[in-house]
């Protein structure tokens, strides 16, 4: 019996994951409003707990379910870092769903389910299992996008991420029923298979493109990311946080793992497609943003354009060029929580601002959270030797060994531009005179600002762990 | 020859209720088109001799999203015509850019040649179970994982639902079950006796 056992332990992750967030939903319908503060609690342990099931994991490939689902380094990397993301969400979201009287047991859970969906399409390898994961993930996102239903942007935010998400679902599912139209089959194995022999037929690269579609849309990269602005700017502030951080790891594991596993023997028709999605998203993710002055828009283009940057690898097509993608997405996701925490401790009044200008002076209010954004803001637009510049540097450097010149040299000029609106707020920061101090930061802010702060001044310090891992989940792929 | 018959019967009067669904003036009549739409779609599945999703598709869409719709379309109160009043003024706009379409498909269409070696896709295995039965023996078996995670979308959209609508009104009396069936005439009834001349309270 033991021997049945252990051979399913790499599902237990999944397992565990959708037995709490059920669990924890019982009990919150159990104990009523009262325990939502519990609840939300406990669903970090959850969440570290599954994080150590992932750890827990044999090393090597396993597949189950008819090689529908699938576990290697590729996965067990980017889950931890789905995972890391999530948990950092939560932690960001218990001050604020206290102070803004939002507290509903139903947070934790949904969190848990959409972490759920997260795992299911990191883990896909056939085009219903990744289609059911992206539903899950995102219908949860829809939910907490109009978590604060009271409030008209935020049920305005849920609703366009809403149909804006089943358009592109739609898309997706199109493209899908003619790549196995065309190949006679839905596991990216036999796909791969099927479109390596001789010229692939018309209909496989018009469901490539759709499928492409939705995956640009899922990960917000131009031009399918006009929901993101909005989206950011009217969702509850750590809502937005983690759709800056997790969701967006789980859509690049799915673009990656499609492109390189399903599409090796084609990978010119579908390279074009995402130098151009990378191109335009750099470019308007540096130029949209700077004459941005609410910070949550700020960030929102600034998103798009680190996906950009993200994709440039995926263009490479290389083992080189995923494990800067892999690289690239572990410090985005360190930036983006760590910048959010700043944003959320931003409280006025008891009310939240978001305003650029409303930093003014933070240096002399508050010199330890604007030492940590600063350093935050210089790792986001790039510039050595902070965490940010090796991202960019990885990438980069897949590209120019795949021969993608035009598309390192864009990259490099627009994320100069991009340096533009992140030195501005530094520039506000240290240099304008100082408006009132906020509230004092709560302490589990200050925990995901310490963490994102440190991790990205001193990565340079000790780069080896995470580099190696993400060159061993890269290598899994090929 | 039978069979070539009731396709065109099936097919032709699903085009034209698709067509009277977005024709029809009053919006019941567009639902209730919508309605025999459906129900020819699963006379032509049925042709196919895919019987269960025929009878899934009067279930599910006759049975309650198209009884939905109905609802919805007569308890909202909408002004159908008045929706409908800008239609004219952007027609050409409207067929220009059905026309653009049109042209494009024709020219992906033209250039599209549908070799002779595409992949089948694997026909049904057993021809002795029917497609109830087939679908049965691999639901729970060979795609749980599957049907499974389905189940958990389905989940998220209840929780969904729930949360995005359910208000808790305070002071509202709620009617309990089982506090009424709890009562008897021990501690619903008082029997006092009243003197002539004199109110119960002293």
């Amino acid at each position: 019996m033991s021997v049945v056992y252990s051979s399913y332990l790499p599902l237990l992750p999944e397992l565990a994951l959708a037995i709490g967030a059920m669990v924890l939903l019982l009990a919150g319908v159990m104990q009523g409003e009262g325990s939502a503060r519990t609840v939300n609690v406990l669903t970090i342990f959850v969440l570290i707990a599954v994080g150590a099931f992932v750890v827990m994991i044999p090393p090597g490939r396993h597949t189950f379910f008819g090689d529908s689902f699938i576990v290697d380094d590729f996965a067990r990397f980017l889950k931890l870092l789905t995972l890391a993301g999530s948990v950092g969400a939560m932690l960001l979201s218990l001050n604020f769903l206290k102070v803004e009287r939002l507290q509903k047991f139903e947070y934790g859970p949904l969190i848990l389910l959409s972490s759920l969906g997260m795992l299911v399409l990191i883990s896909a390898a056939d085009l219903i299992a990744l289609y059911l994961g992206l539903e899950m993930m995102s219908l949860a996102l829809y939910v907490i996008a109009a978590f604060d239903r009271d409030n008209v942007r935020s049920t305005e935010a849920g609703l366009k991420y809403f149909v804006l998400g089943a358009l592109s679902s739609g898309m997706l599912l199109y493209g899908a029923s003619l790549i196995y139209g065309f190949t006679g089959t839905i596991s990216f194995a036999g796909i791969a298979k099927a479109a390596g022999q001789g010229a692939p037929p018309l209909g496989l690269i018009f469901g490539l493109v759709f499928l492409f579609v939705g995956f640009c849309f899922k990960i917000s990269a131009v031009p399918f990311h006009m929901w993101t602005p909005d989206v950011y700017e009217g969702a509850p502030t750590p809502v937005t946080a983690f759709f800056a951080a997790a969701p967006k790891v789980a859509g690049i594991a799915m673009f990656v793992r499609a492109s390189i596993v399903a599409f090796p023997g084609i990978t010119e028709q579908w390279q074009q497609i995402v130098v151009f999605v990378a191109i335009a998203s750099m470019a308007l993710g540096s130029f949209a943003a700077i004459g941005q002055r609410n910070i949550k828009r700020l960030l929102a283009y600034s998103s798009i354009g680190h996906m950009g940057f993200a994709l440039v690898g995926l263009a490479a097509g290389s083992v080189e060029g995923v494990q800067g993608v892999l690289i690239y997405v572990a410090i985005y996701v360190a930036m983006t929580l760590g910048t959010f925490a700043v944003v959320l401790s931003m409280r006025r009044d008891g009310v939240l601002v978001e305003n650029i200008y409303d930093l003014s002076g933070l240096a002399r209010t508050h010199p330890t959270i604007a030492f940590m954004l600063a350093a935050l803001l210089f790792s986001l637009a790039g510039i050595p030797p902070l965490a940010g510049f090796f991202a960019k540097f990885y990438v980069f450097l897949a590209a120019i060994n795949a021969g993608l010149y035009t598309l390192a040299v864009v990259g490099v000029l627009t994320s100069v531009v991009g340096a533009y609106y992140y030195l501005l707020i530094v520039k506000i920061m240290y240099f304008d005179e100082p408006a009132r101090g906020f509230a004092p930061m709560p302490g589990s802010l200050r925990l995901v600002l310490a963490i994102g702060g440190l991790s990205n001044l001193l990565f340079f310090v000790y780069p080896a762990p995470l580099i190696g891992a993400a060159s061993a989940a890269a290598k899994s792929l090929f | 020859m039978v069979t070539a018959l009731f396709f065109y019967l099936f097919a032709g009067v699903c085009v034209a209720s698709a067509f009277m669904v977005i024709a029809a003036k009053n919006p019941v009549h567009s639902v209730l088109y919508l309605i025999l739409a459906f129900v020819n779609a699963a006379g032509l599945f049925v042709l196919m001799g895919a019987e269960f999703l025929a009878m899934i598709l009067i279930v599910v869409y006759v049975g309650a999203v198209a009884v939905l719709f109905l609802f919805v379309v007569m308890m909202l109160d909408v002004d159908f015509s008045e929706l409908k009043q800008g239609v004219l003024q952007y027609l050409p706009f409207g067929l220009l850019v059905g026309g653009i379409f049109l042209a494009e498909l024709l020219l992906v269409v033209g250039a599209w040649t549908i070799s002779g070696n595409l992949p089948q896709a694997s026909a049904a295995a057993a021809t002795n179970v029917d497609n109830t039965e087939a679908i049965g023996l691999v639901l729970y078996t060979r795609y749980v994982y599957y049907f499974q995670a389905a189940g958990i979308v389905l989940l998220i959209s209840m929780i969904g639902a729930i949360v995005l609508t359910l208000h808790h009104r305070e002071r509202v009396r709620r009617q309990s079950i089982p506090a009424q069936n709890a009562r008897t005439p021990a501690t619903a009834i008082e029997i006092r006796k009243v003197r002539a001349g004199q109110g119960l309270e002293p």
